[in-house]
């Protein structure tokens, strides 16, 4: 086990830039999501990482070892992939046995070792099975085992829950969790989808256009994004734009909206305000949207959209439309084409420089 | 409800007109083979002399081994060599590529009677002349590019994940290739090896240009046999072949499930 360093790392196709001066740290033993669009060089750093390319610049430790010149089957590291990457000619015990038949290891300790692999991802019994008569989960395990049962440095996971389906996905994400616990074994995660970010990793790392955006545990992103698309794209975000006062924003139309405490910014120049649609508290008149302190504005409802257990206000504001998110612990519900007034408080409201 | 048995019996009908249309020359000959008079007279009366006959006709036998000689080699030689260029033309990129992959389909489209000439035209050139290594040589250019093709082919539906994969396992290079990309392209290698032994198990023309008397292959020894006076040996000997190869063919589709999937 070891962790991972990657200090500075550029790679670029032709004309483009896949990778931009990344530098980021994955501490031993801690669950990491790559996060970010398509075309970010989330995939292009995970297969620097794992050694299937090399960067034009920078350099990747594992362990502390310098491995950015090692090729992948000396790195000693294991790899899921997005098609799970099953060898169709042979069973299930024998794709998992064969990291530990090529580098020559005795029968007797491959057979024990794929034994307890198998059962740690709960198919004891299916080590005789081809791959194709497997179900979708199933393969996803058996890729699990045969990437951690060489017990390799670290591992990399490349989108691999993206072809599963939602109640399925749910499950292993929770699979994963309890089986990279298990074995604590430092784990690097790229995918697109936000919420498997969130429920899964110790730390989330943003990546756009081969550049790390932002970087640090799922809390801290979400709740101080430091750049509108780090406040957009992971999770929901209303954006207010304006000119900056120090510790916040006036809007165009004169409104001020304070951002929480720690709020710097150089007064006078552009800044946005980012608050989460869930934060925000709607009513049909400003006595009864709660304490009076907070920030305020007055908007109508464009659209409502009923979602059983909560409802999307959709608030037309000063040719804005914003987006509140209620709980529906109550029968009350406001109507489309309503007068109503928004309230948040300062803590729920991020202040961010103009990008 | 009606239709749709008339159509079912007509379909029934289609296939077993195209079954006589490919085997009743085929079925004919091997009967005429086991029939008394050589002028194909009836009626029919058993006898196994031909068989008896061809035994004794060392010519005959020896261009068969002949044959059999050059198709293994070119066989072996073709899947080995296309195989290698096909996991080239798919694993890297280089200079002039395109062009290669592109310069190996003319050939099978080249008549046969022209490669002969000019295969002929150059083997004098070179002093490599007329003779059974002459053949060899001939039939391997033949029979390679079919070899490629095929092989080519199935590499098109490999995963690259999975080479990746097995990388990412420890495995090297070579480790990869035999474990994992060979495997998988096996029924094209299977394919292409049967392609390549039925082009030179086949050939004719180009043998024809390049065989001296005395050292020949079959085809070309049978066409002498026919020239001097038709004799049911030859249908004997060609029963012999069908039977063998056909074996041969069902054996390996069976083996290789062609035809339907795992």
């Amino acid at each position: 086990m070891a962790g991972v360093q990657v200090s500075n790392v550029s790679r670029s196709f032709g004309a483009h830039k896949a990778l931009d001066d990344v530098s980021i740290d994955f501490a031993d033993g801690g669950f990491y999501a790559l996060l970010g669009p398509s075309g970010s060089g989330k995939t292009t750093l995970l297969r620097q990482i794992a050694g299937f390319d090399f960067p034009d610049s920078g350099r990747i430790a594992i362990g502390g070892e310098s491995v950015e010149r090692v090729p992948v089957e000396k790195r000693r590291i294991g790899m899921v992939f997005q098609n799970y990457a099953l060898f169709p000619n042979m069973s299930v015990a024998d794709n998992v046995a064969f990291g530990l038949s090529v580098r020559g290891e005795a029968k007797a300790v491959i057979a024990a070792e794929v034994k307890r692999a198998l059962e740690l991802v709960q198919l004891g019994k299916l080590g005789g099975r081809r791959p194709h008569q497997l179900s979708g989960g199933q393969r996803q395990r058996v890729a699990l085992a045969r990437a951690i049962v060489t017990k390799p440095r670290v591992l990399l996971l490349d989108e691999p829950l993206g072809a599963l389906d939602k109640a399925l996905r749910v499950d292993m994400q929770i699979e994963l969790k309890r089986i990279q616990r298990e074995i604590g074994i430092t784990t690097i995660f790229v995918t697109h989808d936000q919420e498997e970010a969130l429920t899964m990793s110790d730390r989330i790392g943003i990546l756009r256009d081969g550049r790390l955006v932002q970087e640090g545990p799922p809390e801290e992103i979400y709740d101080s994004p430091k750049s509108e698309f780090a406040a957009t794209f992971l999770g929901d975000a209303n954006i207010l734009r304006g000119d900056s006062t120090g510790t916040g924003i006036r809007l165009p139309d004169g409104t001020a909206i304070a951002a929480g405490a720690g709020a710097t910014l150089a007064a006078g120049a552009k800044a946005s305000c980012a608050v989460r649609p869930e934060r925000i508290r709607i009513a049909t008149d400003a006595g009864s949207a709660g304490r009076a302190n907070g920030n305020m504005l007055r908007g109508q409802i464009s659209k409502r959209i009923f979602a059983g257990n909560n409802s999307t206000y959709f608030v037309e504001r000063d040719g804005q439309t914003l987006k509140v998110i209620v709980q529906n612990t109550g029968i009350e519900r406001l109507a489309e084409g309503q007068d109503v007034v928004l309230r948040w408080s300062p803590e729920s409201t991020v202040l961010i420089a103009a990008s | 409800m009606a239709t749709t048995r008339i159509l079912e019996r007509l379909g029934r009908l289609y296939i077993w007109l195209l079954l006589a249309f490919l085997y009743l020359p085929i079925i004919i000959m091997a009967l005429m083979s086991f029939n008394v008079s050589p002028f194909y007279q009836l009626p029919f009366e058993w006898t196994t002399e031909w068989y008896a006959s061809l035994w004794q006709n060392d010519q005959l036998i020896s261009a068969t081994w002949n044959s059999l000689e050059i198709a293994i080699i070119t066989t072996i030689i073709c899947v080995v060599l296309g195989s290698a260029a096909s996991l080239a033309l798919y694993r890297y990129e280089f200079r002039g590529k395109k062009i290669l992959q592109a310069l190996l389909f003319p050939p099978i489209a080249i008549p046969w009677l022209i490669t002969g000439t000019a295969m002929l035209i150059f083997f004098f050139g070179v002093g490599i002349g007329r003779g059974l290594f002459a053949i060899l040589l001939g039939h391997v250019a033949l029979a390679l590019p079919y070899v490629i093709v095929v092989v080519s082919a199935r590499l098109q539906t490999f995963a690259p994940e999975l080479e990746e994969a097995a990388r990412s396992l420890g495995a090297n290079q070579w480790q990869v290739t035999r474990r994992v990309t060979l495997p998988w392209i096996m029924p094209g290698v299977i394919a292409g090896g049967l392609f390549a032994f039925a082009v030179s198990f086949d050939q004719f023309v180009v043998s024809y240009f390049l065989s001296t008397p005395g050292q020949t292959t079959l085809p070309v020894e049978i066409y002498a046999a026919i020239r001097k006076g038709f004799t049911p040996e030859i249908n004997a000997v060609s029963t012999i072949i069908i039977v063998v190869s056909m074996a041969l063919m069902l054996l390996t589709a069976r083996f290789f499930k062609f035809g339907g999937e795992k």
